[in-house]
């Protein structure tokens, strides 16, 4: 194959720049001195810790690390349990059922939203963390469903049957075999799902109720007001954060990617 | 392995009461008159008919012309790229597809508020262009500010299924048209292209499901006022509090990108 | 010899298509059993259903005189070696060996020493802590043998077990794999397409297709005295002649009688003649009944393979005489290499 030209790499350049550049600006803003993000003044950490001192903001921030961890707890049980059971269907039901795991992901995120705080309030649920964790398990549910039913579809079904015919009873080839090989899915679908719980506004914003606030939610209010450094440096440390989860996603890929061969 | 099957019951569960009892729900609700309680029913087309008036049909013609714009402008760039990074070595290429992935993964409001930096009024490119004695340009709060917000928070949508189609392409088909005497233009139409038209058909699904549906970008790069279909029926269920036309806006919603969809896909099995 | 499993009228459907016929087989015990036939013909399926993996539709799988189509597969006395070994990745190779004792509870310094013995019959000593995604095809084969054997079944299953191997390789395992089923003395009932290493390695051969057994015989049997067209034409390269038997010890065809050492058919019996084409030789045209012109001659190593078109057919020769391309020449052959066999009307 010809390689590209000059002009193609530019081309490619300026496309990542439009993409990062942006970014990049928020970061380095985060830590100018001055107010207005225009001109660089002198590094300074003070917006960083003027953030640590906003007791809302931290409250925002444990908000959504319980809430992520506990919707994509559920979720890895009802995610995991559905791929499994649907690999052992042979119904023509099947399709359907593996057409609805994917539903959540076809429907506009704000349809999904306005439809749960509808439903919510019809069943007298008060909003809160509870309406957002069955909110978020939307979205999280097909993510770790999808993983672990890839995973199973690559695994050769002789496994099972091997451990059945060494003397294995259903449920032990299922637990020493299956189990352990569909973990680093779970556990990969897990973290997607987190990292999308963690990163939600759309649907958040129909089920939060007046009282609770998840750091996205705290963000996008912020946000409407306009551009301050103060967010500048939330939003740096959320990229921050945003990178750790990708790096461990990646990591988890690798290793099981290197076992697999 | 009978036993398993039965693992699929809180799945089931989940599906059924989490998603289809609500959007059964919303269908109801599209059709039915305000202030029902439970037993007392009254339908209506009323929702619908209100959709009628100019204003928001308005709404609605907007937002399927800014969807419709960011899908060809994602397209037309995106396309390239994806072509480009393709012809790169392996592993060179894995990096700039992962290049491509990570804005995928920051979060939009984040993605989004990088551009109010730039674009506001006394933001950067604005501060750059008084230096050279112009501007100010107002930018922020505009159609052209919503569309660079849309175009750049959606392209790897587009970049992506694209890359995927064109590097799963049997290189010995490119090689073979050659071979047989096309050029590296009628290569290109005839053979990659054509071969890539999946993942193109992906590509523009996606972005156009997307930025038709968007409300976040909007409401931080158009302002308060502006209004696509999303932010309306947002303002319906949040500030108005008209759920029934809330829920009829959505079922439009839903019906344009069901067609979208239905049609996209026949162009797909008509081309293989 | 004991019968040790026999199948009586087996039948199979998956959904509405029939993949076996009425399979009746005896299996003995310490025998090499070949189950061959093309793709499709119920070989694996008949090895499922012994395994436990499938449950017949019909007929009866008898274990020791029991019936056992019921028994889920843990409960049998048998095991599988798989075609694409089914070694479990995240095992290493002595846990995979281990896998079926640890389920027995077998104490632990029992199975280090069985798993130890096992390695040591199948040339891996020493590998214990290796990872199974690492060995070559195979070594992972002899893993996937030592594990089924580690268990001491009295049926050893292999599912087309050299398949994925290359041809050098796969020469080797078919004389180890005798080697061992010669040392542990049990069972072997193998699966596969190919017919060579059917007849290296087996005592028996059961030629099947269509989901119908064609013939059960031992491998010189099974090449030499075919039962039909089928086999005749799955078993090696041959010339296949429609004729009549006339009586006992006399067949004819191509319009000419000759002597052979079949018997037991009809006279005036339509059959059909199996002459395989290196039991043929090129000779004077005047020294054989048989007379054609030479249509092409190709060197393939060992021998020539010499088509002679006659006035009824084409025969495919093949010999070490050099016969060049349009001389005329005559076909000899002796009456023991005339095999007679039932004619087939479907093949």
């Amino acid at each position: 194959m010809k390689k590209n030209s000059k002009f193609a790499n530019l081309y490619l350049v300026i496309i990542f720049l439009l993409m990062y550049l942006p970014i990049g600006v928020v970061i380095v803003f985060s830590f100018n001195e001055a107010k207005l993000p225009v001109r660089f003044t002198g590094f300074s950490l003070k917006w960083y810790q003027e953030l640590m001192g906003d007791s809302a903001m931290l409250q925002a921030l444990v908000n959504s690390l319980i809430l992520g961890a506990a919707s994509c707890l559920v979720s890895a049980v009802i995610g995991t349990f559905g791929a499994v059971g649907l690999s052992r269907l042979h119904l023509k039901s099947k399709g359907i059922l593996e057409y609805i795991s994917i539903l959540p992901l076809m429907i506009p995120e704000i349809i999904l939203g306005m439809v749960l705080m509808a439903f919510f309030y019809m069943l007298n649920l008060p909003f809160g963390m509870l309406t957002l964790l069955i909110g978020h398990t939307v979205f999280c549910v097909p993510y770790i469903l999808m993983e672990v039913k890839a995973r199973l579809v690559g695994m050769d079904p002789s496994l099972e049957e091997a451990a059945r015919d060494l003397g294995a009873s259903s449920m032990r080839a299922f637990f020493d075999i299956t189990l352990p090989l569909i973990m680093p899915a779970v556990v990969s679908g897990s973290l997607l799902a987190f990292a999308m719980s963690m990163d939600d506004v759309v649907i958040s914003i129909f089920i939060n109720g007046p009282k609770l606030s998840t750091l996205p939610i705290k963000v996008y209010t912020q946000i409407k007001t306009g551009v301050t450094p103060e967010i500048n440096a939330l939003c740096t440390i959320m990229l921050a954060f945003t990178v750790i989860m990708l790096l461990l996603y990646s990591l988890i890929r690798s290793i099981r990617r290197k076992k697999n061969r | 392995m009978k036993q398993f099957k039965r693992l699929i019951i809180p799945y089931f569960i989940w599906a059924v009461v989490i998603l289809l009892i609500p959007l059964f729900l919303i269908a109801l609700y599209a059709v039915t008159k305000e202030g029902n309680e439970v037993l007392t029913v009254t339908f209506t087309w009323g929702n619908f008919a209100k959709f009628l008036e100019a204003t928001y049909l308005n709404v609605i013609l907007k937002s399927f012309w800014l969807g419709l714009l960011t899908t060809v402008i994602c397209l037309v760039l995106g396309y390239p790229l994806a072509y480009m990074i393709s012809k790169f070595p392996e592993k060179i290429q894995s990096m700039l597809i992962l290049l491509v992935t990570i804005p995928m993964w920051i979060n939009m409001l984040l993605r989004t508020y990088a551009w109010m930096n730039l674009l506001s009024d006394n933001g950067i490119i604005n501060h750059l262009l008084s230096m050279i004695g112009l501007g100010p340009v107002s930018m922020m709060y505009t159609d052209f500010s919503v569309m660079i917000g849309l175009v750049c928070n959606f392209m790897p949508f587009m970049i992506i299924p694209i890359h995927t189609s064109l590097t799963k392409m049997d290189k010995s088909l490119i090689e073979a048209a050659y071979d047989l005497g096309a050029n590296k233009i009628q290569t290109f139409w005839k053979v990659i292209w054509k071969l890539s038209l999946p993942g193109v058909v992906n590509g523009i699904m996606m972005v156009f499901l997307l930025a038709i549906s968007s409300f976040v970008i909007p409401k931080l790069l158009g302002g308060g006022q502006y209004m696509l279909i999303g932010n309306l029926i947002e303002s319906q269920f949040i500030s108005v509090g008209d759920w029934n036309f809330g829920s009829a806006i959505s079922l439009i919603l839903a019906v344009i990108i069901l067609i979208f969809m239905g049609l996209m896909k026949r162009m797909d099995k008509q081309d293989e | 010899m004991n019968k040790l499993i026999q199948l009586k009228n087996l039948t199979k459907n998956f959904d509405d298509q029939q993949v076996l016929r009425g399979i009746n087989l005896d299996i003995y015990e310490n025998e090499f059993l070949t189950l061959l036939g093309p793709s499709g013909c119920g070989k694996t399926t008949t090895l499922r259903i012994i395994a436990g993996f499938e449950e017949p539709s019909g007929g009866e799988v008898l274990f020791d005189g029991i019936e056992i189509s019921k028994l889920p597969p843990y409960k049998r006395e048998v095991n599988t070696v798989f075609q694409k070994y089914a070694l479990f990745p995240h095992l290493n190779v002595a846990e995979n060996i281990a896998f079926g004792l640890n389920l027995k509870k077998v104490e632990k310094s029992v199975i280090d020493q069985k798993v130890g013995k096992m390695l040591k019959m199948v040339g891996l000593e020493g590998f214990e802590k290796r990872d199974v995604t690492l060995l070559s095809g195979g070594q992972q084969q002899r893993v996937a043998i030592a594990r089924a054997l580690v268990n001491e079944p009295k049926v050893l299953l292999l599912d087309e077990p050299l398949g994925a191997l290359d041809a050098k390789i796969r020469k080797q395992m078919q004389i180890e794999l005798k080697k061992i089923q010669q040392e542990v003395g049990i069972t072997f009932i193998y699966v596969t397409h190919d017919q060579e290493e059917a007849l290296s390695m087996s005592d028996t051969v059961v030629v099947m297709n269509n989901g119908e057994i064609q013939q059960i015989g031992s491998p010189t049997d099974i090449y030499n005295e075919p039962e039909n067209r089928f086999v005749a034409g799955f078993i090696g390269e041959s010339n296949i002649i429609e004729g009549i038997m006339i009586h006992d010890y006399l067949v004819e065809f191509d319009g000419f009688q000759f002597e052979c050492v079949d018997k037991g058919f009809e006279d005036n019996e339509e059959i059909e003649v199996v002459l395989r084409p290196e039991d043929l030789d090129i000779v004077e045209p005047q020294d054989a009944k048989i007379t054609g012109v030479v249509k092409n001659i190709t060197f393939k190593g060992v021998h020539y393979e010499i088509l002679v078109e006659t006035e009824n057919r084409i025969y495919k020769v093949q010999t070490t005489d050099y016969a060049e391309a349009g001389r005329e020449v005559g076909l000899k052959f002796g009456p023991e290499d005339i095999h007679v066999m039932y004619r087939m009307g479907a093949y």
